[in-house]
């Protein structure tokens, strides 16, 4: 019983520590007062702020665009490669994975950097240059999460179906998809996920002009306080919340807790 | 299985449909170059917002706006050659540098409808770096000081840089994170001028920044206004103009220029050789120095503005708080920067790095 | 040759490795060894072992370990709880914990500053109750705080993964067998989530290490990590040439701490993505 309630403060101790910040920010959005952290009365006058916030939304656009178009892009490139590597032998084979762990592994300010110079070199920094990075490091994400599923996809119903004359298209549609289907969107997520958390690769790779929420906050950060982004905060949490929850309590969860998809 | 789809179905059409509501006003960030953009680099906080809004609603010109903290921060990056910038404020010490390095493209700024607005007395002040006025149109100009809270500090104490080190204020003095900025009050005590680039006499102001450092509580530049609203530091090393703001929200706080004497800066517009529309950024700023953008900018940013028609405009009590305005005396007691070789500024960012790094020799 | 055509789908693969991830590094490597005028030197690679860049290195590697061993220290008494938590929905509970980690990391960093600024939330309390106040904001302790926090989730995960994968007949075995609790946790339990640990240590260090933000947002720019002087060189000092030879001296060392981890980490994969 008492090793019971220890580990019932131990997690609720951790709870604090990770939700009282985000908490104080929630409480805060509400709070009529600019400069002090002292309760000044109740107000909405920050959600409004915020979204007539030309730099909070060109920024939060900004960030969908980049965020949906790069997952997508990364989702297809990454499963056509998955699908090319696992056909291939295994010298090849290394290869690409080896490559695929490069920005996997490398330090998040070395890949913005080393894409930055590359840039620099040949094009003007802005848009596309932070959508090329986020698609490169996002492609490695896809293939690690449909490789797997290709591997444990049973080869011969998908030549079987050759047999019987389907089309390639036709057999991979019917017999390959649905297996991999799931690695696939997994995938996107993960790829969603790390596109909208990113900070240092845009931040090298950002031109004039062009902000994604991550680089639109360090700056804000430091011009001081604005209670807009306590609002803007609140808003995204919960977001996120009921997004999570959709995604991963709805019926069928059979392979899709919360886990497998982090 | 379905209903996990629809729930993508939903999240993408989401994503798709603000992507076609934001369309129209992010058409500039798309790293296309349309004909008619403006590509404008400036200090952060630096400019009503709503000004650039009127400006691209009067003009249909594009305006894709870019803020940098420090002025060896804005030089790399227009030298990076990464972004090619249309017009550009910045310190006078750095467009010096870069007058002298054939960067800044000479304009007859008299021919701007609303060049007479500017006070002849800054103008000259300008041609300390740039003689003809044919470079630059000032913007906003100040003087580095100390703002401090009243209740905390006395006036006899901020009569001098040395307050800075005084170990009563430990963990309560604010210092700027800008190397020029923070080298100032150290230069003045050792005796020299803030233009000192002689690396034995910027070593001795540098053992005096050792020193101070144990006992600063932090090195900021543009949160320091409201670190001291709230109340978080005795004192700081701040821009006039940030002071006076920070002095509008908290009755306890007054500014100051140590008697050895500080810095006068002024900010200015020029146009780089990189502009591809040289007739936009005339636009641009001739209408920064109309009145009624003047004064908007002015009620935002808070800084000494040039421009004659806004202080005329301004209460007796505003013009007379030294904090806003410089007094005369300031103007002629206070040294203007003047820019540093690019070898001089290597070691400066060196020092700096060597009293971040606590690796002082 | 279905085969064949299968691999071409790699093709668009193929060009983006070598377009957006060989060449980047190929940058890197130049700017490194070649100064403007196109000539090899060692020169830049010599600056490493300048005091300035030991000792944000050595701060680095201080501050990354402090984060990783606090983050272990606090997340495998949690997995083990979480673990043992005999409820139905132990993935909700798991999720919960994770679930911090899908907001803006910034926006978090935020809210510690407000949180422990000299008169912010946390300050208040404590003097409303009669304590002294805590004065840890731009310190390398706040930097620390701010990488824990930051960086927990990612310790969580993976030991959590790899606990839940312990067969409980195991433990039941040795039990049975006449072990005591003692005995199971350092035979059986701390074996069997080695690389679990491994991962998690991995997934804490190598962002620590190489983090500017945290350092710049929490350490009032009294904290100066091998982050920031890598970003100031290129940010703001014009010293490409140094920047990338501090990058890739520290790219080498997080591949080199990575493989000899992934030595001890025998079945990787999975856990080592994340």
């Amino acid at each position: 019983m008492v090793k019971k309630t220890l580990s019932n403060v131990y997690m609720a101790i951790i709870f604090l520590f990770l939700y009282l910040p985000i908490l104080v920010l929630i409480v805060l959005s509400f709070n009529d007062s600019k400069t002090r952290v002292e309760w000044g009365g109740f107000t909405f006058k920050w959600y409004i702020e915020c979204f007539q916030s030309e730099t909070i939304m060109t920024a939060f656009a900004t960030t969908l665009q980049i965020t949906v178009i790069s997952a997508v892009i990364s989702t297809i490139i990454g499963t056509l490669a998955a699908i090319g590597i696992s056909a291939m032998k295994a010298r090849s084979r290394a290869f690409y994975l080896g490559s695929t762990n490069i920005p996997l592994l490398n330090a998040d300010i070395v890949t913005g950097i080393s894409m930055m110079l590359l840039f620099v070199k040949f094009v003007e920094l802005g848009f596309v240059t932070v959508l090329v990075a986020h698609i490169t490091f996002s492609i490695p994400y896809v293939i690690l999460n449909v490789l797997p599923k290709l591997k444990q996809a049973n080869r011969s119903t998908y030549e079987a179906a050759l047999d019987l004359g389907a089309s390639p298209l036709y057999a991979f549609y019917k017999v390959t998809w649905p297996e991999i289907r799931s690695g696939v969107f997994s995938g996107f997520l993960m790829a969603v996920t790390m596109s909208l958390d990113d900070f240092s690769i845009t931040y090298f790779t950002k031109g004039a002009g062009v902000n994604t929420l991550s680089t639109m906050l360090y700056t804000e950060l430091r011009k001081g306080i604005k209670p807009e982004l306590y609002a803007l905060s609140t808003i995204l949490f919960f977001t996120v919340l009921i997004l999570l929850l959709l995604v991963n309590y709805l019926p069928n969860r059979k392979k899709s807790t919360a886990l497998e998809r982090v | 299985m379905k209903r996990k789809l629809i729930v993508f179905g939903l999240l993408f059409v989401f994503a798709i449909s603000s992507l076609s509501a934001c369309g129209d006003d992010s058409s500039g960030t798309t790293g296309k170059r349309s004909e008619n953009t403006l590509t404008v680099l400036n200090y952060g906080k630096y400019i009503d917002e709503d000004v650039l809004k009127q400006f691209e609603k009067e003009t249909g010109i594009d305006i894709k706006y870019e803020e940098y903290e420090s002025p060896e921060e804005m030089y790399t990056k227009y030298k990076a050659g990464a972004i090619d910038y249309d017009v550009i404020c910045t310190s006078e010490y750095i467009i010096q540098k870069l007058i002298s390095e054939g960067e800044v493209l000479e304009q007859d700024y008299s021919t701007l409808s609303n060049y007479s607005n500017l006070d002849s007395d800054i103008l000259k002040l300008a041609q300390s770096y740039d003689p003809m006025n044919s470079y630059t149109v000032p913007y906003f100009y100040g003087t580095v000081g100390i703002v401090y809270d009243t209740t905390k500090v006395t006036e006899e104490e901020v009569s001098s840089w040395n307050c800075l080190w005084d170990k009563n204020h430990k963990n309560e003095i604010i210092m700027m994170n800008s190397v020029r900025d923070a080298f100032i009050p150290a230069l003045k005590l050792s005796g020299y001028g803030i233009n000192e680039t002689s690396e034995e006499n910027l070593r001795e102001a540098l053992k005096l920044l050792d020193k101070q450092f144990p006992i600063v509580y932090a090195y900021f530049v543009d949160e320091i206004g409201d670190e001291m609203i709230s109340g978080n530091a005795h004192m700081a090393l701040i821009y006039s103009g940030e002071a006076a703001y920070a002095m509008d929200f908290n009755e306890n706080l007054a500014y100051t220029i140590p008697e050895e004497g500080s810095n006068l800066w002024i900010d200015s517009w020029f146009i780089p050789k990189t502009c591809q529309n040289e007739e936009a950024a005339m636009l641009f700023l001739d209408y920064l120095c109309g009145h009624e953008i003047g004064i908007a900018n002015f009620e935002y940013v808070y800084y000494a503005s040039p421009l004659t028609s806004v202080v005329e405009a301004l209460d007796e009590d505003v013009r007379n708080n030294e904090a806003v305005i410089p007094s005369k005396e300031s103007l002629t007691e206070c040294e203007v920067f003047t820019s540093i070789d690019d070898e001089k500024t290597a070691l400066l960012n060196h020092l700096w790095q060597e009293l971040k790094s606590r690796t002082v020799q | 040759m279905n085969k064949l055509r299968r691999q071409l789908l790699a093709g668009p693969y193929l060009v983006w490795i070598i377009g957006f991830i060989i060449l980047p590094l190929l940058m890197i490597l130049y700017y490194a060894f070649f100064d403007e005028n196109g000539s090899f030197t060692l020169e830049y690679l010599s600056h490493i072992a300048s005091p300035i860049n030991m000792h944000a290195m050595i701060l680095s590697l201080e501050l990354g370990v402090a984060a990783t061993l606090i983050c272990l220290l606090l997340a495998y008494p949690l997995a083990m709880i979480l673990n043992n938590l005999k409820i139905k929905n132990q993935s909700l509970v798991v999720f919960i914990f994770m679930l911090p980690m899908w907001m803006n990391f910034l926006l978090r960093i935020l809210a510690w500053k407000l949180l422990l600024n000299k008169n912010g939330v946390l300050n208040t309390v404590l003097m409303s109750i009669g304590l002294e106040p805590v004065m840890i904001l731009n310190t390398p302790a706040a930097v620390v705080f701010g990488m824990v926090y930051e960086y927990l989730p990612f310790m969580i995960l993976p030991i959590y993964n790899s606990m839940a994968r312990i067969k409980k007949d195991y433990i039941e075995a040795a039990h049975d067998l006449g072990a005591n609790e003692i005995i199971i946790f350092f035979k059986i339990i701390i074996p069997l989530t080695l690389s679990g640990i491994i991962s998690g240590i991995v997934m804490v260090f190598v962002p620590a290490l190489t983090s500017f933000a945290v350092s710049e947002l929490l350490g009032g720019g009294k904290v100066l990590l091998i982050g920031n002087v890598i970003e100031e060189s290129f940010m703001q000092g014009m010293q490409w040439n140094a920047g990338s030879s501090l990058s890739l001296v520290l790219m080498i060392f997080v591949m080199v701490s990575m493989t000899i981890m992934n030595i001890f980490d025998k079945d990787g994969e999975g856990t080592a993505v994340w």
